[in-house]
């Protein structure tokens, strides 16, 4: 399959490429950072953007570093350096999520800010951005703006990153000796998507009492959502096994997808399941955090 | 556009439109058919091809995106007519039937090799991810991959 014809752009600093992006008119462009998602798209022509402008060159934009506090993680950073990355092994979700994303070649090309662009309701990435609570960064020809993750999904495939905009990296609270954090995905067997994936952090107190969860959700159905009955119920709790499995019994917020993949009901259970797995897995992380 | 890479150690310039797939300009411009097609979904690993060292899928790559990359296909391993370690140890555990699949199965392996510890079959199913066999069942491909990182 071959895409429709298109211009290309290969800016050479972001400046330049906020620039070429305001030059255009209106959804006429597209940005392309590792192509995992959008080339595919492009292939069976479900898009045919007139103009590419190819911010897969731009190095600043990639990387991980920290700064007062917080870890940074450039958009450009591919799956493949996440899974890889010792300045992340306070937050060993990221390692985990990455070796359960796509496969070898996917995430040596795929990119972290792509992943979140795309917002497929499907993506592993967003789950762990919602509970870890990261800060997306954006820059547009008006300048620079952040987005919390949870005003980031507005919808399937749809974000809070405004025509124009490039997301530059994303921010996230570091490890703070008391915390952890998993993911656990049920694969749909063809796609290797999730059929439901969550990803949940936990705080604890000195006294070993939850003091804050949160619960990010991805492939039950609609935009990657917080699971906050959960995080509710779970607030001030010491966490004991039953604990942590009530607490997810039953989720309103959640609005499954019924399709050939999986009915509503059994989407509900693997969101129990699945939730109960992340946070049991991420209570055993907060407290190896404890020094 | 121009742009300019090296495929297998050799440097090529050519002429592309922005939408040519590194594929196709592997296989109809440069003549390397050993990179091969066999989805339009970007799943099968059948044209994993090398870029700068590591794996990916050349039917997911623009030629434009390989502006200035170094390319290495199957046809770039064995060198001086001698088989590549994975090529012989796919040949010795009768690793393909049709033959299909075989090249892209060696370029996704190719990021195992020369590894201090030899990866467990596990590791290498994981590694083989992103690749599809429609012949063999996997088993004898697991053992070729074993072969060759213990040899390596
Ligand atoms: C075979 C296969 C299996 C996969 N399996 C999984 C899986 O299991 N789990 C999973 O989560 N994903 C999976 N994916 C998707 C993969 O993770 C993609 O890499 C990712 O969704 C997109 O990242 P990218 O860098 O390739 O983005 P691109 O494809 O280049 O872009 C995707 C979209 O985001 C926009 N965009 C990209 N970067 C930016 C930016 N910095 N600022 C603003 N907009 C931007 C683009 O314009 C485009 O609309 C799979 C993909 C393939 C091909
Ligand atoms: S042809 Fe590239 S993955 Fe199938
Ligand atoms: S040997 Fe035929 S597809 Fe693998």
């Amino acid at each position: 399959m071959i895409p429709a014809a298109f211009e290309y752009a290969v800016p050479r600093s972001l400046e330049d490429a906020v620039a070429v992006l305001a030059d255009c008119e209106a959804g006429t462009a597209a940005i392309l950072a590792g192509g995992m998602s959008l080339l595919p798209t492009m292939k069976l022509r479900l898009a045919a953007p007139a103009l590419l402008v190819d911010i897969g060159r731009l190095r600043e934009l990639a990387g991980i570093s920290r700064a007062s506090g917080r870890l940074r993680i450039g958009a450009l950073t591919t799956h493949a350096e996440l899974l890889a990355a010792p300045e992340l092994a306070e937050w060993r979700v990221f390692a985990e999520t990455a070796g359960v994303l796509g496969d070898p070649q996917v995430r040596n090309r795929g990119t972290f800010g792509g992943s979140l662009a795309q917002a497929h309701p499907a993506a592993d990435w967003p789950a762990v951005f919602l509970a870890l609570r990261g800060v997306a960064c954006l820059r547009g020809s008006r300048g620079e703006r952040s987005v919390r993750s949870e005003d980031f999904f507005t919808g399937v495939l749809t974000t809070a990153i405004a025509e124009g905009e490039i997301l530059t990296h994303v921010t996230f609270p570091a490890g703070d000796g008391r915390s952890g954090a998993a993911y656990s995905k049920m694969r749909q067997q063809a796609s290797g998507m999730a059929l439901a994936g969550v990803a949940a952090r936990i705080t604890l107190d000195t006294a070993g009492r939850i003091e804050e969860s949160t619960v990010g959700v991805t492939g039950i159905g609609g935009a990657p959502f917080r699971a906050r009955s959960i995080e509710q119920r779970l607030s001030g709790l010491l966490p004991t096994p039953s604990i942590l499995e009530e607490s997810c019994a039953d989720v309103p917020e959640a609005d499954p997808t019924n399709d050939l993949h999986a009915d509503a009901d059994y989407r509900r259970q693997l969101l129990r399941v699945h939730a109960t797995r992340a946070l049991t897995r991420a209570l055993e992380r907060a407290r190896s955090a404890i020094p | 556009m121009n742009i300019s890479l090296r495929v297998n150690g050799r440097p090529v310039e050519a002429v592309v439109e922005p939408r040519l797939l590194l594929v196709h300009f592997l296989r109809e411009r440069l003549r390397l058919t050993g990179t091969h097609i066999g989805c339009d979904t970007s799943q099968c690993g059948a044209c994993t091809v090398h870029l700068d060292g590591r794996a990916v899928k050349s039917c997911t790559v623009l030629a434009v995106q390989a502006d200035g990359c170094d390319i290495t296909t199957i046809e770039g391993l064995a060198a001086e007519g001698e088989l590549h370690p994975l090529q012989a140890a796919f040949q010795e555990q009768h690793a393909l039937q049709c033959g299909f699949c075989t090249p892209g199965m060696i370029m996704a392996s190719l990021e195992l090799l020369g590894r201090a510890i030899v990866p467990d079959d596990r590791e290498i199913r994981a590694a083989l991810e992103g690749n599809r066999c429609r012949c063999t069942g996997y088993q004898n491909i697991v053992a070729a991959v074993r072969t060759a990182c213990e040899r390596s």
